[in-house]
């Protein structure tokens, strides 16, 4: 059995406005969710196009399961490609009963039992003679998943499937896919523009910026350990402070840091310092000052503009209260290593 | 946030905004067909200005000297002059009933809605003819008025006749095309405005007339070129335009090459327009916030002016489809309580339900093929097909037939004056007709259903039958509704191409007229009009409980 279930090499897309694939290369594993994440136009849809056959690459090639779809003169049309997908908009049928919907990518004979099998994996028995449109978001987000489930494809793609759920619904939701997911055993990559759902749905992450992916790792390294600036400002509330290469660790306005990655003692640098890296507490003669803070219910996170002008976010707890203007003493508190990139003179502001 | 469906709909809206790629072609066989279908419907679709062309530059002198006659001047200038002032009065007529049925509370209002749009079914040679009886100079109207002293009333033939019957009897293409947007705007946007202090005039103006200008423009354009392609009512009227004087030079000289000049000349002028409206025409993209469901829209309360409001409705109604239909029951009632002898319509009826109805298979098939060609592939064949289709809108039925009894007679003659001959007629004719409703529906069908059907291992023909047909089931009824009814009062072509002997309810209509034979026109124009409005009423009233 061959490990890698879709390969993608320098897949390349042009298009007018946003969207379009630069070089993209990206291998999925066998029977793993493969969390693909990036901004808005970045080319996430596209790919996910690509891969299905709807549309086709202007260069570089897809092979699913060893066997090219795509590229190298060849082009597999979407249906014998054995790639499931789940629509952002679900796509359902509107004028087919729930079971037709499901069972839509079977053969003749396998449709009756399947019907049942399928809507029960995702928790809706008995709603096999309703229609689309009487069905909640939530159900008819059910309802794709199993449909697209159904012809027990060899990949999953699933576009941004919870964007039209309210907060809660989606939370709920998330862990319902990924557990539907699991059982069935597919090989899954799962599109959205929410790092907390990356994070929780994916075996791997994936980010992706401008048609390209920056880095591929597990949640834990692609959150502490960001390969670029990109990265490290897209997985969650990053500033940069610029620090100096010391043998102690690096040196910046608020404190050191233990460095990761290799750099000569005495190189300029810039530290990705999150939220919770960063104490502050009232202190009259600091220069520092609390510029605002966003109350999260849980937390509080609080703007602070430094001395030198530079701006961090310090996360506290939801019973610590400062208003803005009140100076503050910062330091940095962050018990593990920091990621540092090369010096950017652009001015940066958060 | 709800989670009910209204919700979910207008969010698509989101994800079809950004850039959708289309499906790219099918391989392999499906990419043949398509190629050699969209050949044969290229060839056919060019022939008839092919072989007016050829017509032209074999005469040569003759050719040219009928182009710089002054007469042709003449004509041309006249035949814009009224398509421009139809267009004017139609869109006077159309905007404040189309408001009128969609958006206040006009006493009986769903009534006016599936009444108000009727007049299409009614021929223009019926229609001209009557509103000659009634209001011609010594007409029924006069007859009426003599015991108040009324000895003559001013004379109607020429243009304002010809303005008059073809306002009344081609408003409802504004009126539909209005409608329908009417009948869509989202009415978060009103309240939107609204909320941001505008009054419901402010309102009107500035959220409702934007939305409306594209059907207006799509409404004019159908107005106008009605007006370019009319024969019936022009010449009863006497009005002389392009396809009055190709028919005479056609049937009086039988001068076939003048006939094809001044017919090369009317489809520069009609591609002109065509033309023009594709330059103006914005790239709107009609999927997103139509989709699914679309709430209740606001009615607007009208007060006092409630019975102004009706009595314009019941002026137009009246003027347009009460008045020709009673004078029609009038004078058939008269014909037989005098005794004339109406002739058996039993062989019209059947030759017209036969022409119409396989003019209607025979065009929803090509329909429905370009609609999708054009609607979901980026390629080519595509592109030129549905732009050749839409040029088809400016060949007048006087020139499709003129172009098919040419080729017919030179290179065809096994079909030479037969009745295929004169089903590609129409279906040349209607072809833009039928994609239009399709293609209106295609476009509010999002491409991710297909894609999923894809997906799902289903092949571009399967997932065409099994997903596509079923949900633009409704364009493809309306197409058909519609070729049908225009097929059925069709009469320039059916007068030059019918085979011998074979008579419609059209052409009877016709000879009856010419030759004043009240009593035995109004049988079967009664029967036009009773078999067109059938599904003309349908497609309303559908209209209105899915808008």
């Amino acid at each position: 059995m061959r490990k890698i279930a879709v390969e993608c090499v320098g897949l390349e897309k042009a298009f007018d406005d946003a969207g379009a694939l630069t070089g993209l290369t990206l291998a999925v594993r066998r029977g793993e969710i493969l969390a693909l994440i990036g901004p808005s136009g970045c080319g996430k849809t596209t790919l996910l196009r690509l891969i299905t056959g709807i549309a086709s690459p202007d260069a570089g090639s897809i092979a699913i399961g060893g066997k090219t779809v795509a590229g190298e003169g060849v082009f597999c049309p979407p249906e014998e490609r054995r790639v499931g997908m789940v629509f952002q908009n679900y796509a359902l049928f509107p004028h087919l009963t729930v079971a037709e919907n499901v069972t839509f990518g079977l053969s003749g004979e396998e449709r009756g039992s399947s019907a049942r099998a399928i809507l029960r994996l995702v928790g809706l028995s008995g709603s096999e003679e309703r229609m689309p449109h009487e069905l909640s978001g939530g159900e008819q987000q059910r309802v794709a998943l199993a449909r697209a489930l159904a012809p027990q494809p060899d990949v999953m793609l699933l576009d941004e499937p919870f964007s039209n759920l309210d907060g809660r619904l989606r939370v709920r939701m998330r862990e319902d896919v990924r557990a539907i997911l699991k059982v069935s055993g597919a090989t899954a990559v799962f599109v959205t523009h929410d790092q907390g759902e990356a994070l929780f749905m994916g075996d791997r992450v994936a980010v992706q910026c401008a048609g390209r992916i920056e880095q591929v790792g597990t949640p834990d390294a692609v959150f502490s350990k960001p390969a670029t600036r990109f990265v490290a400002e897209f997985m969650g509330q990053t500033d940069f402070l610029p620090g100096l290469m010391t043998s102690e660790g690096v040196q910046t306005e608020i404190g050191l840091f233990q460095p990761a990655g290799d750099f000569y003692v005495g190189a300029q640098v810039d530290v990705a310092v999150r939220a919770d890296d960063v104490r502050i507490e009232p202190d009259p003669d600091s220069s520092a000052i609390v510029l605002a803070r966003h109350f999260r219910g849980m937390d509080n996170v609080y703007r602070v503009r430094l001395s030198s002008g530079h701006i961090v976010h310090s996360q506290q707890r939801h019973t610590f209260h400062l208003h803005p203007a009140t100076s503050v003493r910062v330091r940095a508190d962050a018990g593990h290593s920091l990621m540092c990139f090369e010096r950017q003179d652009v001015a940066r502001d958060t | 946030m709800n989670l009910d469906g209204s919700t979910l709909h207008r969010q698509r809206g989101s994800d079809v905004a950004a850039p959708v790629s289309r499906a790219t072609f099918p391989a392999g066989l499906a990419r043949t067909m398509v190629w050699v279908f969209g050949s044969i419907v290229a060839v056919i679709l060019l022939l008839p200005v092919t072989y007016l062309l050829i017509r032209a530059v074999d005469a040569g002198d003759v050719a040219i000297e009928v182009l710089i006659h002054a007469r042709t001047a003449r004509v041309l200038g006249r035949t814009i002059w009224l398509a421009f002032w139809a267009t004017i009065s139609c869109a006077a007529v159309a905007i404040p009933l189309a408001w009128l049925t969609t958006r206040t509370d006009l006493p009986l209002r769903r009534i006016w809605a599936v009444l108000t749009p009727l007049p299409l079914v009614v021929p223009s040679y019926v229609g001209a003819y009557l509103i000659v009886t009634v209001l011609g100079p010594r007409g029924l109207l006069q007859k009426w008025l003599e015991p108040v002293g009324v000895q003559r009333l001013p004379d109607i033939y020429g243009f304002p006749g010809a303005l008059l019957v073809l306002t009344l009897l081609s408003y409802p293409y504004v009126l539909l095309s209005t409608r329908a947007v009417l009948l869509r705007i989202d009415p978060d946007w009103e309240d939107a405005s609204r909320s941001l202090g505008d009054t419901p005039w402010a309102t009107f103006w500035r959220i409702i007339v934007p939305q409306l200008r594209p059907a207006l423009a799509a409404g004019g354009l159908l107005v106008s070129l009605y007006v370019m392609r009319d024969f019936g009512a022009v010449s009863l009227m006497r009005y002389s335009t392009f396809t009055r004087s190709i028919y005479i030079q056609y049937q009086s000289a039988y001068n076939q090459t003048v006939a094809a000049v001044l017919a090369l000349v009317l489809v520069t002028v009609t591609v002109g327009i065509l033309a023009l409206e594709m330059l103006t025409r914005g790239q709107a993209r009609y999927y997103g916030n139509t989709l699914g469901t679309v709430r209740k829209t606001r009615i607007v309360k009208l007060g006092k002016w409630r019975w102004p409001a009706l009595l314009f409705c019941a002026s137009v109604v009246t003027l347009a489809l009460l008045l020709p239909t009673g004078v029609l029951c009038y004078w058939l009632l008269r014909g037989l309580s005098i005794g004339v002898r109406v002739a058996p319509l039993w062989t019209a009826t059947k030759n017209s339900l036969l022409a119409s109805g396989l003019a209607t298979c025979l065009t929803l098939i090509p329909a429905l093929l370009v609609a999708v060609l054009s609607v979901r592939r980026d390629g080519r064949v595509g592109y030129l097909l549905d732009r050749l289709t839409y040029s088809a809108f400016a060949l007048p039925g006087i020139v499709i037939a003129l172009a098919l009894v040419f080729f017919g007679a030179n290179y065809a003659r096994p079909f030479y004056q037969t009745l295929t001959l004169l089903i590609v007629a129409y279906s040349i004719l209607f072809l833009p007709t039928a994609v239009g409703p399709i293609r209106s529906s295609l476009l509010q069908m999002a491409p991710s259903m297909e894609e999923a059907a894809r997906t799902l291992g289903h092949r571009p023909l399967q997932v065409l039958r099994s997903i596509t047909l079923p949900l633009v089931r409704a364009g493809v009824a309306s197409g058909a509704g519609f070729v049908f009814l225009m097929t059925m009062k069709e009469l320039p072509a059916t007068l030059i191409l019918a085979p011998l002997g074979f008579t419609t309810l059209a052409t009877t209509v016709w000879s009856a007229l010419e030759d004043a034979f009240f009593a035995e026109a109004a049988a079967p124009a009664l029967l036009i009009i009773l078999v067109s409005s059938l599904p003309m009423a349908w497609l309303v009233m559908r209209e209105q409980s899915h808008p």
